[in-house]
């Protein structure tokens, strides 16, 4: 098992890119397996997916904000999809809102984020000239780009697309005749999350493996910067929470088109009863909320690593609380999978199982505060930098705050039953998870834009997206908060039949015109990204002063990332404004040897291990 | 070189990235077959559940799938020592049992049919069908890499300096026999 060979050591680095040639535009641009294209593959998908997603979710604020509204401008667009007297099709409003969720959680949260971020800092970050396998990661790619393919079919389907909603709930999904979308548009949606799946569980055995094997040298795990720690987390909750998500869409499968009964039973249609005997549709809900509370933190904890790097960087600050800061990110991911049934409080479950999963739920809480906790103490006394992607990284602590609150309301079974299904789950989930893992995102292609294209993007058009983007937010799910604790239920096509809640229609109009204002402020951020690839102003290497391995590679990195060995890592990623320092930064690969002025007692001692780290050499006898 | 031998590095303990990731994709599946199983077990609670005799010739199946392993094993040693004929012959052997698995696999189902258990049907049924089939799946791939296996080994490309690729082929082989087993006892003893 022993991984050093003296022999044949110093050959490694030149040998193996010495060779190495020219690629054609094909293998380069489109088939590539460099971690770095396929990471801008990931990211411009999930920024056309959020576009439509986006889009899509005015269109259903347009019903809900004017229930009373002439769509007819709209037939250009949606054609058949507006009935005669100009209203949007009930059917189609249930079909937006499904592929809303499915896109934005699956298509852009997941794989935009985490697929851009984890393929693009991993290697760069822990010193790897490529991930473990750049053809399993290719595969990822395309597994990914297939089931896109496939989704956006299912969108101009005559029958619509999906319409069960993001959880596909059976019968609903089950049953042709439960909703125009539940024949075809589902059969495609079943489809496409089956290629998704392969291809996220494809990322995540790459994403793991290069992490836990592909270190250079110094790089232990306890030198690791957060955005590492974040992504390996993601990547194992996937590992293990995926193929749970893939069991329940076969037997779905199964029962739609074998004619099984996993999840059906005495259901009658017109007054005939199905042959469908013996299944049971909250065995669907059990499998489904194993994957699908997991995925919340799919979502948001690579946002909050991104964070806690631009956070830590733009602060010239250490990160508050390293360890802490992993502890709680581990604890959040070991809960994760264990308060999946809080999803299902009134579905009847015993009131006892309920009060064990509200507790386990309640105590997400301690290291969610924690994260919050650090980095607003990250923050504290710091020397600010307000670049745009720190705005966004304080903009997500912000929503991580404000939205998780709301989920100690709901986490609770009791308070659960008032609150179910309306709009105060509904305003939740957006603000801790949807706004917050996006903000996470952006705030990323902002502070790694420069490493990415070799480009600065346009800081005044940043703020100006930031400001009306956060304040717009707010705007949209604020107000949804106090529809819901009125009961105001969610899913509902129009809610107008009840004097009560007219007096809602007003707010609800106001979240249609924030909703619109900010999707619209997001073309402000695709210019500045797409003008700033092609006229953005030249970056150099290490714009934003920052510790990590990624800002030693050239200003765009190579192919193989370094041009020559690979920096060798001596201290944590966080030595920001370290007393008697001269820089207020010293990034990792500096030797403890090289900065006697600034040292700790401690590090002192380090010195000695210099030499022990340098000495460490790869078996490079395997082949791959 | 010198200063090396001067100062002897610390040896890392690392794994070969294949064999990780081939562990990563074995706990992959075991979360897939542990969800069908875990359902298996919430919806046999709830009754209503058809008891069925289950085919004898799912026995001998998993008798034959472990004799596979057996040989899996064999020609991971023949490929340690070096022994080319033996490494070869082991591995179509392996092949070769789990090939008829599968076809014993698929009589076990005739059987079941003659016993009136249909896929559609009562989920006890349904159950059997679906994990067994997907077992079957799994095990298919295996064979493919076993495929891969054989024609590295007819290169010459597998031996005593290069096992990476056998180590993978035989920890997913034993692994899909593992996992037969555990099903197999899994479905008798919670019929």
């Amino acid at each position: 098992m022993s991984a050093v060979s003296v022999e044949n050591v110093h050959t490694h680095d030149e040998h193996a890119h010495g060779e190495h040639h020219e690629l054609g535009f094909i293998r380069k641009y489109i088939f590539s397996e460099d971690h770095k294209i396929i990471a801008k593959q990931y990211l411009i998908s999930g920024i056309v997916w959020a576009v439509l997603g986006g889009l899509l979710s005015v269109i259903f604020r347009l019903q809900l904000g004017f229930p009373d509204m002439d769509m007819t401008w709209l037939k250009p667009l949606l054609g058949d999809w507006i009935n005669e007297s100009g209203k949007l099709d009930p059917n189609f409003y249930l079909a937006l809102v499904t592929m809303h969720g499915t896109i934005m959680v699956f298509f852009v949260l997941t794989a935009g984020l985490s697929g851009t971020f984890s393929n693009f800092l991993i290697p760069l970050q822990i010193g790897a000239r490529d991930m473990a396998s750049g053809f399993m990661n290719m595969l990822s790619y395309w597994f990914f780009f297939a089931s896109s393919v496939i989704m956006f079919i299912s969108l101009f389907l005559k029958t619509g697309p999906a319409g069960g909603s993001w959880v596909i709930y059976p019968p609903l999904s089950a049953l042709k005749e439960a909703n125009p979308g539940s024949g075809d548009g589902m059969t495609l949606w079943l489809v496409a999350m089956a290629l998704f799946i392969v291809s996220s569980l494809l990322g995540g055995i790459n994403y793991v493996t290069t992490v836990i094997n592909l270190r250079t040298k110094g790089m232990s795990m306890d030198k690791l910067p957060l955005t590492i720690w974040a992504f390996t987390f993601t990547a194992i909750l996937g590992i293990l929470s995926f193929p749970v998500l893939l069991s329940a869409a076969l037997l779905l499968i199964f029962d739609r088109s074998f004619g099984t009964s996993f999840f059906l039973s005495d259901i009658y249609i017109n007054g005939q009863a199905l042959p469908n005997q013996g299944g049971s549709p909250i065995l669907f809900q059990h499998l489904f909320w194993f994957l699908g509370h997991p995925e919340v933190y799919i979502v948001i904890l690579p946002a909050l690593g991104l964070t806690s790097e631009i956070i830590a960087t733009n602060s010239r600050k250490p990160i508050f609380g390293y360890k802490a800061m992993i502890f709680s990110m581990a604890g959040i991911m070991f809960l994760a999978f264990i308060v999946w049934a809080h999803h299902m409080f009134v579905t009847g479950m015993n009131p006892f199982l309920g009060s064990v999963f509200m507790l386990l739920t309640l105590i997400i809480a301690v290291p969610s505060a924690v994260k919050g906790f650090n980095y607003i103490t990250t923050l504290w006394k710091g020397n600010i930098i307000f670049t745009p992607a720190m705005l966004f990284a304080i903009g997500l602590v912000s929503f991580f705050v404000s939205g998780g609150l709301t989920g100690i309301i709901l986490g609770n079974s009791a308070l659960d039953i008032q609150l179910h299904d309306t709009y105060f789950v509904v305003a939740h989930f957006h603000l801790v998870m949807g706004s917050a893992a996006f903000f996470g995102m952006i705030a990323g292609v902002y502070h790694w834009f420069p490493k990415m294209y070799g480009k600065m993007m346009n800081s005044t058009l940043g703020y100006i997206h930031f400001w009306i983007t956060f304040a717009g937010v707010y705007f949209v799910f604020f107000p949804m908060h106090y529809i819901g604790i009125a009961g105001f239920p969610r899913r509902y096509y129009q809610w107008s039949g009840f004097d009560t809640f007219s007096s809602y229609a007003d707010l609800n109009a106001i979240i249609t015109i924030a909703a619109i204002l900010t999707f619209l402020a997001q073309g402000i951020f695709i210019f500045n990204f797409v003008y700033s690839i092609f006229k953005g102003k030249k970056a150099t290497e290490n714009p934003w002063k920052s510790n990590t391995l990624e800002w030693t590679t050239p200003v765009e990195p190579i192919h193989g990332n370094w041009p020559g060995e690979i920096p060798t890592v001596y201290r944590w990623p966080y030595d920001y404004s370290k007393p008697g320092a001269s820089d207020d930064f010293i990034p990792q690969n500096v030797p403890f040897s090289a900065t006697p002025e600034s040292n700790l007692p401690e590090e002192t001692e380090l010195i000695k291990s210099e030499k022990e780290i340098e000495g460490i050499k790869f078996d490079t006898s395997i082949h791959d | 070189m010198k200063e090396l031998t001067l100062q002897e590095p610390k040896p890392i303990l690392t794994v070969n990235k294949w064999k990780f990731i081939i562990w990563l994709f074995i706990v992959t599946i075991i979360m897939f077959f542990a969800a069908f199983t875990s359902a298996y077990l919430v919806r046999r609670a709830e009754g209503n559940w058809t008891d069925f005799q289950i085919p004898v010739i799912f026995w001998y199946s998993t008798a034959v799938l472990v004799v596979s392993s057996v040989f899996m094993h064999l020609s991971y040693l023949a490929a340690k020592k070096d022994e080319f004929l033996k490494l070869r012959t082991f591995i179509s052997l392996t092949f070769g049992f789990g090939l008829l698995f599968l076809v014993m696999q698929y009589l076990g189902w005739l059987d079941l049919q003659s016993q009136g258990i249909f896929l559609k049907g009562n989920p006890s049924g349904s159950f059997y069908y679906v994990l067994t089939g997907l077992h079957g799946f799994h095990l298919v791939t295996g064979l493919v890499v076993l495929l891969y296996a054989f024609l590295a080994a007819r290169k010459m490309a597998v031996h005593s300096k290069n096992m990476t690729q056998i180590e993978v082929c035989a920890t997913y082989w034993h692994f899909l026999d593992i996992l037969w087993v555990y099903l197999f006892l899994f479905l008798l003893f919670f019929r």
